[in-house]
């Protein structure tokens, strides 16, 4: 290696200065020279014992300390500040980092120096342009740089908010200083000594001081911003691990995080929960002989941080539980996997549901809404997941309980449904792209058929029932269904009841055999009477359809009529 | 609850009413706690308190206080309702146990909630307390690597101030007098089955906390009258304000803000669960003695309800019962989750 990399750090520290003196410590010893600036909010007694833990330690100074509020310019003054002193007092320093006390080190310091040295003129700088959306995670992207921001943040929450609605209502927009093009980018960066110097011995500094003050998170602008006209190769990516929330929060790193970190082969890594003790037993690891140059490979743990950022955005879909209880249309999904709904199947055909059983793979309940209890696969007391089959409990939350099971098993659902059944759930499961329905509608008349009920009885339910579907399918005629649904009046499926029968089977189960037979249909005599007697009595049957003998002798009393 | 009955108050300010009337009502009556063991003096500022009301429960104790310990528990703070199996001795030598007596009714107090809240308000403000049962043990995502300091650091820097953690009810397999627990050991090495899906969800309106029913107790004890089943949902854990108090039991708190700890758009929060281990061979015996004492909620209905269930021999297993595995399978369930604690 013929370049000789020498390497400035400036750590900049808030809290914790035992984990920061320790950081400090990491550093001094790999051979690199640290200016150490500390947050001027720090109470005076606090700084002793990180002195005295760093006496004797060659190349370690401290920098002129400025309090430290987030988000605000004071972070870049105190950079500024530390990287002079640095710079000045070690004017061989070739490469300055920029790193936080709560940064760790994960791999030794003689690798970075290696890896450095490997192109000494590249700046290891994230630096992105402002108008590509979307780096920025919780906060404005331009308007940081084009709204005046005086006030801060966390402690003047409410100052800080009007004022932004009051520049947007007047479209106020602050003028970027000529030839500056924003860029944002993680505040933690490792540039040379070289454009560093560019940097701060700017003549136009004053001019681009005075506009970033009043920008919003200037640390995450300001050498980002000005490292475009100074720098040939710049290297848009940090060399620390940085992850942030949807809030734009750092993520803490603990013991149970050190294998993702080895294999990250990311240099430095932030921030580590102060009481992290093996983590920061663990890190940095030694020496192994000679230094390893392998770039940083964070993608891992990225996709890691990842998974944990959607599951609190977006969460899992079809879960309702304590810390998840989504309102109407908020839920990511209603459902967790995809179900199916047989509506008067089972009037047509007594013993459909053992039938289906047989023919798909799935669990086919009984009427899971049934009015009596809930009908699962078999009729246990207690159907899968534990969940009780006494239909109070299932009434007092429907969704939760079908959320649940479909949640709990890992088959597909399927049941049987019927108007006499419990209709609460009529809007969720059509809206839910999950559902898969399948309606013969007006079928519910045929168990009335042989109830033997005097009239008068079966008139009134009749009234009941008729009026249920017809609700029901409302709902799912509008415009919002989501779910996919078929419905065949009673005539119409009747026509032709194995073509229908063995298309639905094949929609909720592909693999399914095609079906041939017909299981045991319910004894139709009388149905065309039933149907005329309820006629003559008032109601007109408005769901069975039109293709019944009923409606032959209809038509014929019409004719006769005319 | 409160006197303010059926005015026509708004509930903003039915609310703080209340608030106020209950954190009165715990100043009031803090003279009925005696001092048996004060060693409140050793709490440190950052330190995580755990605030119980216990009676006659002895042969729990040993394990519970080391579980807390290990997790990071730093000092205990216990109320003890005039027991007479020496719990009281026992903990009195505890070194990092305050202790206070008391003989007045359970009931009459709240179900001990305005001793509690004495003790919250006096020795909890701006620490992280913790608020469980002696047979409540809690379990949040990570816990097998990160102490709970980790968890209370981490809801500080998310401006958190209450963590939620659902009471699971935890059996054994067989019938629960089978085994017998012994002094020390871990209740969850025969009580280890629990109910993975079976509960019901709704949201009070008026203290914006989710009720949450169901489990074994509903199942198998309430299935006459299901909906008047024993609650679930908790906050446990809480970094105490004295303007805050606990309602009812551990499930909400005023103000309401701190029952707000699900997402409402989709997303999931940070929750944990606290594992309940009732269901031991000390609960037949318990059962008999509170139904004696008629101290418990709603006339001591749960444990009128457990009794006969006892009595008829019911065992709580079933076939889609679940063996506890780790906090892991309490997530995948989809009981708890790690929000976005990565």
């Amino acid at each position: 290696m013929s370049f000789q990399v020498r390497l400035g750090v400036v750590l900049l520290c808030h809290a914790d200065l035992d984990v920061a003196a320790r950081m400090a410590r990491i550093w001094a010893e790999g051979g690199a020279r640290v200016v150490i600036h500390v947050d001027a909010k720090v109470p005076e007694s606090r700084l002793g014992p990180m002195k005295a833990a760093l006496a004797g330690l060659d190349g370690v100074m401290y920098s002129r300390r400025h309090r430290c509020d987030w988000g605000r310019f004071n972070l870049v003054r105190a950079t500024q500040d530390a990287a002079e002193a640095l710079l000045h007092e070690y004017p061989d320093i070739t490469h300055v980092y920029l790193a936080s006390g709560a940064c760790l080190p994960l791999r030794p310091i003689a690798d970075l120096i290696a890896f450095l040295a490997a192109d000494p003129q590249r700046d290891h700088i994230e630096s992105v342009s402002a108008h590509e959306v979307g780096w920025a995670v919780g906060g404005l992207n331009e308007e940081r740089f084009t709204l005046y921001f005086p006030f801060d943040w966390r402690r003047q929450r409410w100052l800080f908010d009007r004022f932004v609605e009051w520049q947007r209502r007047l479209g106020i927009r602050r003028r970027l200083p000529r030839g500056v093009a924003p860029h944002l980018g993680a505040q933690w960066w490792c540039l040379t000594a070289e454009t560093l110097r560019l940097i701060l011995n700017d003549p136009r500094r004053a001019e681009f001081d005075r506009y970033f003050r009043l920008s919003w998170i200037p640390d995450e602008s300001y050498f980002q911003t000005l490292v475009r006209r100074h720098s040939v190769d710049v290297e848009s990516r940090s060399l620390t691990l940085a992850q942030f929330d949807h809030q734009g929060r750092p993520y803490q790193l603990y013991d149970d995080h050190i294998r993702l970190l080895e294999e990250s082969r990311c240099f430095v890594a932030r921030k580590a929960w102060p009481r992290a003790a093996r983590l920061m037993a663990h890190f940095p690891r030694p020496m192994t002989g000679h230094a390893d140059m392998s770039p940083p490979q964070p993608a891992r743990f990225q996709r890691m941080i990842n998974r944990t950022v959607m599951r609190r955005v977006l969460g899992r879909p079809g879960l309702y539980m304590q810390s998840r209880y989504p309102r109407k249309d908020a839920e990511n999904g209603k459902t967790s996997a995809p179900y199916a709904v047989f509506q008067g199947f089972s009037d047509v055909f007594p013993e459909f549901e053992t039938w289906l059983t047989d023919r798909v793979s799935g669990d086919v309940h009984g009427h899971l809404f049934g009015p009596e209890g809930v009908e699962f696969a078999g009729r246990p007391e207690i159907g899968p997941g534990a969940i009780s089959s006494n239909s109070m409990l299932r009434d007092h939350d429907a969704q939760g309980f079908l959320t649940a099971l479909i949640r709990i098993t890992t088959r597909m659902q399927i049941f049987q449904f019927s108007p006499r059944d419990n209709q609460v759930l009529n809007w969720f499961i059509a809206t839910d792209p999950n559902a898969h329905l399948i309606v013969v509608t007006g079928a519910w008349m045929l168990p009335l058929l042989q109830s033997g009920m005097p009239f008068d009885d079966i008139r009134r339910v009749t009234a009941l029932l008729q009026r249920g579907e017809i609700e029901q399918l409302d709902v799912l005629n509008s415009v919002w269904v989501k779910a996919r649904v078929q419905v065949h009046d009673l005539s119409d499926f009747l026509s032709r009841p194995l073509a229908l029968l063995d298309e639905a089977v094949r929609q909720i189960d592909p693999q399914a055999a095609p079906v041939t037979d017909l299981p045991r249909m319910r004894d139709l005599t009388g149905l065309d009477d039933l149907l005329r007697r309820l006629r003559n009595s008032g109601l007109r049957p408005r769901l069975t359809g039109d293709g019944l003998p009923l409606t032959n002798i209809d038509d014929g009393q019409r004719r006769s009529a005319e | 609850m409160t006197p303010l009955g059926r005015l026509p108050v708004p509930d903003r300010i039915r609310r703080r009413l209340e608030r106020q009337y209950l954190i009165g009502r715990a100043v009031r009556r803090r003279r009925v706690l005696h001092a048996v063991a004060d060693r409140t003096a050793l709490i440190q500022p950052k330190d995580i308190l755990a605030f119980v009301t216990q009676r006659n429960e002895r042969i729990r104790l040993p394990y519970f206080l080391d579980y807390y310990r290990n997790l990071g528990v730093r000092h205990f703070l216990f109320v003890d309702n005039a027991s007479d199996d020496g719990s009281s001795d026992f903990l009195r030598e505890q070194a990092d146990v305050s202790l206070w007596w008391t003989d007045s009714s359970y009931k009459r107090h709240r179900f001990g909630m305005d001793w509690i809240n004495w003790l919250l308000l006096r020795y909890g403000r701006g620490h992280w307390c913790l608020t469980v049962d002696p047979d409540e043990f809690l379990i949040y995502p990570h816990c097998d690597t990160r102490p709970l300091d980790a968890l209370t650091d981490w809801l500080d820097a998310s401006g958190r101030p209450s963590f939620p953690a659902m009471l699971l009810d935890m059996y054994p397999k067989g019938g629960i007098e089978d085994q017998i627990y012994r002094e020390g050991q871990d209740p969850f090495e025969i009580a280890r089955w629990f109910d993975p899906a079976n509960y019901s969800i709704s949201k009070n309106q008026y203290l914006g906390n989710l009720w949450i029913q169901g489990g074994p107790r509903t199942r198998a004890f309430f299935s006459y009258d299901p909906l008047t089943g024993p609650a679930l949902n908790k906050i446990p854990l809480v970094k105490w304000h004295w303007r805050y108090a606990y309602v009812s039991s551990t499930h909400m708190l005023l103000p309401r803000g701190l029952n707000h700890v699900y997402d409402e758009s989709g997303g999931e929060m940070a929750s944990g669960s606290l594992l309940h281990a009732k269901f031991l061979s000390t609960f037949a015996q318990k059962s008999a003695e509170e139904l004696d004492r008629r101290q418990h909620y709603a006339n001591s209905k749960e444990y009128r309800a457990y009794h006969s269930g006892m009595q008829r021999g019911t065992t709580l297993w079933c076939s889609e019962s679940r063996e506890y595995q780790d906090w892991r399978q309490l997530e995948d369930l989809g009981l708890i989750s790690r929000g976005n604690w990565a």
